[in-house]
């Protein structure tokens, strides 16, 4: 599309659209002047415009809240435990993957989506292997291969090694072990597409300091990975091998000391510039928070025992309730005593909700779905029938495709 | 702003007091210098100032220091946090977070300013300190020298009003060391903030000092003055003080701008000095005469031949490079090699480069995407020095370790007499060539220098006591159980150096061997390389000190961006140089003596 069209699409749309917060979210920061046409260096110094109705580039202060990431994740998460359909099934891990490779940014944790799929894969195959060598209860009559059966004693009853293979029941198990590996490619959109870093902070003020202490953790592991590689190579410069699992425990003793010096190095630092400074609050506040925190926590404990017992249906939930209840109360007043403020904090806007949305709308249509007609999400196996697409669960999920392009594009790399 | 009123400090096992009698006070906006040898306890003075000593790091503190009028016996380091700022000597253990933006912030969350005073803040510091560009970047992304910035600017935000800094240059290269002080000389000048900092490399920021504060010796009581005072008195000065005393001008002169003006007469006298037309140059020594070791009079002569030679080289040099560029790619090793053999001495007999203990030819290297090293040519020859210079991230370490097969090459050729280092495997390649890491600390492994010792023999292969037997001549009165952690930077350095000597390589690496030494420890190792240089081992050393460079290196190359920009005899490339030219150099150009110790024989 050349840049003139594009700016004839776009100007009616800001002159006939009333300019409400819809249609500033469907435009990339548009300037003031922009309704009657761009100035030549204007546009001379933006460089191709994007066409209209794609999000804007993705900044600090339009940064999508990470928690949007989660739910949008969870949902699809769920919706894909609704079913076994196998094409539904690969609708959701394309609509994941689809997402991912169009907002994905280059920092490091989001490479781990690449790791995710390849733990679904195997997950999937190990599914497959253990329904041909162990057999698997789906009777079946279509018979792909018969493996010697290995004899167990009479008390080994009802496991068989070996044995007939049939069509009926690797079907099951492939479609059991896709509904596993789509639920783990959805964990790790979530991954990829959310920086943990940021969704710690979010954190309620009280939890922030145990927050900022899994931050380090979570930077230490790559500096502790480099140390270990520092040190077998410099086992190499006194002759020795830098090989082999010897060559790595030798170091380990150098790397846990430099670790250990590092993070007393990394204390007083973090000492010198105010961490854990707090506010003078009166005793009677901080016995509360101490009481609430406390009550809270034995009321949640007492309130899931009663849930799972069977004679504490009737009391289970409302203790478990009010001891949530306690237990954020206490939480909000442990906030208090620290002073700490927040900078650019992840504002949970229009956006976050569209992509938030998105991913529960999936998971309650899907829902609703199974309960309206369970067979189409879940294909039989006997007989054997080739599984059909069914229309309006397959059109709910493509709904999970919305933040590739609510969401706001991810910067190039440097 | 900051005063030490009788301070001792004693550690926890310690005999007597880390520090004695310190009282002076820092009176707001002064940058005042803490100077000293190793080991005198500077960084126990900086860590009174923000607490840390004795909060964090136990001991007895007698006495009182205050800080904008509050007492740290009784403010923790985190209640002293919004008018101390500190930085340490590592940047990379100050980070608490990981993005620049965020880091910025982290102090002022934790003082709990208003959101907006920490945006304005955020984009101010940015500015100030040139890290706009970089500001959405992980920090473990980033050079030392922006790595330096960001420390300096997560202390900057909560706008303390004194700032105080352990080593901040000593990491960097020339230019990011000028870049971290013009910041720091902008806050003390337009934000009036109070700097102490404790530096060993004088040179760098001697004059940008209002006050100095000398520890002389361990427990001694500091002495004060203004630069050009203490520097007078100092057991540690930079080249131009040195050359200043040398040459009995008073006031010392502290900047090369300072010195250069009083030069004039020294100038005069050097040139009508024996061997008016240049010092005697740093040469490879001929190995089959002992040329590294003659007289005066033959010392003169090479003097002048020397001096010759420059001046006709630099044509030859540009032919040579003519037919370099003509000739079609497979006759540039045998050009480059004659151009080394007419380099050095002229009377050697022509050398297979299985002889050399280091060849390497169009080498690259490559880590991922990123071209680490291209098209990189260098040759060693026996007994020569060569320095090998350029900014952080140059691909200077990377060169060294493909040298000892650490790094693999994806084209090109490295010979390390005459063997493939990274397929050779280790227990033969220490035989031909040793490296000491920028961190020798990560060399040793045992817990005695005894048991060091007799690893580095075993590992080497050597007769027992060898290893023991350099580390008495590297470090005399060592004790057999010193833990090799209690040693001091220098002493680890020398251990570390003396267990790559025990397999005797040919060939000697060195990674910043100046990083953290002070100048008396400098001096000791300068004249360890000399030794070993006159010896035969051909060193190669990558460094940022150009002073270092100029007292030992018979050639220098600079790389950038992974490419070989300049290679050439010391004299020339240093001095054609700005940022790489020594004190000395600039003082006396266009006269080409580049240190005070070839001024002085100049003199005599």
């Amino acid at each position: 599309m050349t840049r003139d069209d594009t700016e004839e699409t776009a100007a009616p749309a800001a002159d006939g659209r009333p300019a409400g917060r819809w249609s500033v979210l469907f435009e990339r920061g548009r300037q003031p002047g922009d309704g009657q046409g761009p100035t030549p260096d204007a546009a001379a110094g933006r460089g191709p415009r994007r066409p209209r109705g794609v999000a804007p580039e993705a900044n600090r202060t339009n940064a999508l809240h990470p928690g949007a990431w989660w739910v949008w994740a969870l949902g699809l998460g769920t919706a894909a435990s609704r079913t076994t359909n196998p094409l539904l099934l690969a609708l959701l891990v394309g609509t994941a993957g689809y997402v991912v490779a169009a907002r994905r940014t280059s920092a490091p944790w989001a490479r781990s989506y690449g790791a995710f799929v390849k733990l679904a894969m195997a997950v999937l195959a190990i599914r497959l292997v253990f329904a041909v060598f162990l057999g698997s209860p789906i009777p079946g009559t279509h018979l792909v291969v018969t493996l010697p059966e290995v004899p167990l004693p009479d008390w080994a009853q009802g496991v068989r090694i070996g044995g007939r293979v049939t069509a009926e029941g690797l079907v099951f198990a492939l479609y059991d072990g896709l509904k596993l590996a789509t639920l783990l490619i959805c964990v790790g959109a979530a991954n990829a597409l959310a920086n943990p870093a940021r969704l710690l902070k979010s954190l309620p003020g009280a939890l922030y300091e145990t927050g900022v202490a899994v931050v380090v953790a979570l930077t230490f592991a790559p500096n502790l990975i480099a140390d270990a590689q520092r040190l077998r190579s410099a086992r190499r410069l006194r002759g020795r091998p830098d090989r082999g699992l010897r060559g790595l425990l030798h170091v380990g003793l150098p790397v846990l000391e430099g670790a250990l010096e590092r993070s007393v190095a990394l204390a007083a630092a973090m000492d010198a510039r105010g961490y854990g400074r707090t506010a003078r609050v009166p005793s009677g506040v901080r016995r509360t928070t101490a009481v609430l925190t406390l009550g809270g926590l034995l009321g949640v404990c007492a309130g899931t025992y009663g849930l799972l017992t069977a004679e504490g249906g009737t009391y289970g939930l409302p203790v478990l309730a009010a001891g949530l209840a306690a237990a954020l109360g206490g939480l909000w007043l442990g906030g208090r005593r620290t002073a700490r403020t927040r900078y650019r904090p992840d504002e949970w806007g229009v956006r976050a909700w569209l992509v938030a949305g998105s991913g529960v709308a999936v998971a309650a249509l899907m829902t609703a779905a199974a309960s309206y007609d369970l067979a189409a999400l879940r294909p039989g196996v006997v007989p054997l029938v080739a599984p059909a697409l069914p229309l309006w669960p397959a059109a709910a999920v493509l709904l999970g495709l919305l933040p590739a392009f609510v969401a706001p594009i991810p910067k190039e790399a440097p | 702003m900051i005063r030490f009123e009788d301070v001792s400090v004693t550690y926890e096992g310690a005999a007597g007091p880390t520090v004695r009698g310190v009282d002076f006070e820092v009176p707001e906006g002064e940058l005042v210098l803490l100077v000293g040898p190793s080991g005198v306890g500077k960084s126990t003075v900086l860590g009174a100032v923000s607490g840390l000593v004795p909060h964090f790091t136990g001991g007895t503190l007698r006495g009182r220091v205050t800080v904008a009028g509050r007492d740290t016996r009784t403010h923790k380091p985190r209640e002293l946090a919004d008018v101390v700022g500190t930085v340490g000597q590592d940047p990379l253990s100050h980070f608490v977070t990981d993005t620049v933006e965020d880091e910025l912030a982290y102090g002022m969350e934790s003082l709990g300013l208003a959101p907006d005073v920490m945006r304005r803040r955020v984009e101010e510091t940015l500015d100030l300190l040139s890290l706009a560009d970089l500001r959405d970047r992980p920090i473990s992304t980033l050079s030392g020298g922006q790595q330096q910035r960001v420390a300096i600017g997560s202390v900057l935000t909560p706008h303390p009003s004194v700032l105080v800094l352990d080593e901040p240059t000593s990491a960097l290269d020339p230019a990011a060391a000028e870049e971290v002080l013009a910041v720091l000389q902008r806050l003390v000048h337009d934000l009036g903030t109070t700097v102490l900092m404790a530096e060993h490399r004088l040179e760098r920021v001697v004059q940008y000092a209002d006050r100095l504060v000398l520890l002389p010796s361990p427990g001694a009581a500091p002495v004060l003055g203004t630069p050009a005072e203490v520097m007078a008195v100092s057991p540690v000065c930079p080249p131009v003080v040195e050359l200043g005393r040398l040459a009995g001008w008073s006031p010392l002169p502290l900047t090369v701008r300072d010195a250069r003006r009083r030069a004039g007469d020294l100038r005069e006298r050097l040139a009508q000095a024996p061997g008016g037309a240049g010092p005697a140059q740093l040469r490879v020594p001929a190995q089959r005469d002992g040329a590294g070791r003659d007289g005066a009079a033959r010392r003169d002569e090479t003097g002048r031949k020397a001096a010759a030679e420059r001046r006709d080289e630099t044509g030859r040099k540009a032919a040579a490079e003519r037919r370099r560029e003509a000739a079609p790619q497979g006759v540039r090793p045998v050009s480059a090699l004659a151009r080394l053999l007419r380099r050095g001495a002229p009377d050697a007999p022509t050398e297979s480069p299985g002889d050399r203990p280091a060849v390497v030819e169009s080498l690259a290297v490559r880590r991922g995407r990123i071209e680490a090293l291209r098209r990189v040519g260098l040759t060693a020859a026996p007994g020569e020095t060569i320095a090998l210079m350029g900014r952080n991230g140059a691909g200077k370490s990377t060169l060294l370790g493909a040298l000892v097969g650490l790094v693999a090459p994806a084209a090109g050729s490295v010979l390390v007499g005459g063997a493939v280092p990274h397929r050779t495997a280790p227990r033969d390649l220490v035989r031909r060539v040793g490296l000491v890491p920028q961190e020798p600390r990560d060399l040793l492994y045992a817990d005695t220098v005894a048991a060091e010792c007799a690893a580095a023999d075993e590992d080497a292969g050597a007769a027992a006591g060898t290893c023991r037997a350099l580390v008495s001549e590297l470090l005399p009165g060592i004790a057999d159980d010193t833990h090799p952690r209690d040693l001091s930077e220098g002493q680890r350095l020398a251990l570390a150096l003396a267990v790559v000597l025990t397999a005797r390589p040919p060939l000697l690496l060195l990674d910043e061997p100046t990083r953290g030494l002070d100048y008396a420890a400098k001096a000791r190792l300068v004249t360890v390389l000399r030794g070993l240089a006159a010896e035969g081992h051909a060193i190669v050393l990558a460094t940022h000190d150009v002073e270092l460079a100029a007292e030992l290196a018979h050639r220098v190359v600079i790389l950038a961006d992974g490419e070989v920009v300049a290679d050439g005899p010391t004299a020339e490339v240093v001095v054609a140089s700005p940022s790489f030219a020594p004190q000395v150099g600039k003082v006396l150009a266009p006269l080409p003596w580049l240190t005070v110790a070839q001024v002085r024989e100049a003199l005599s």
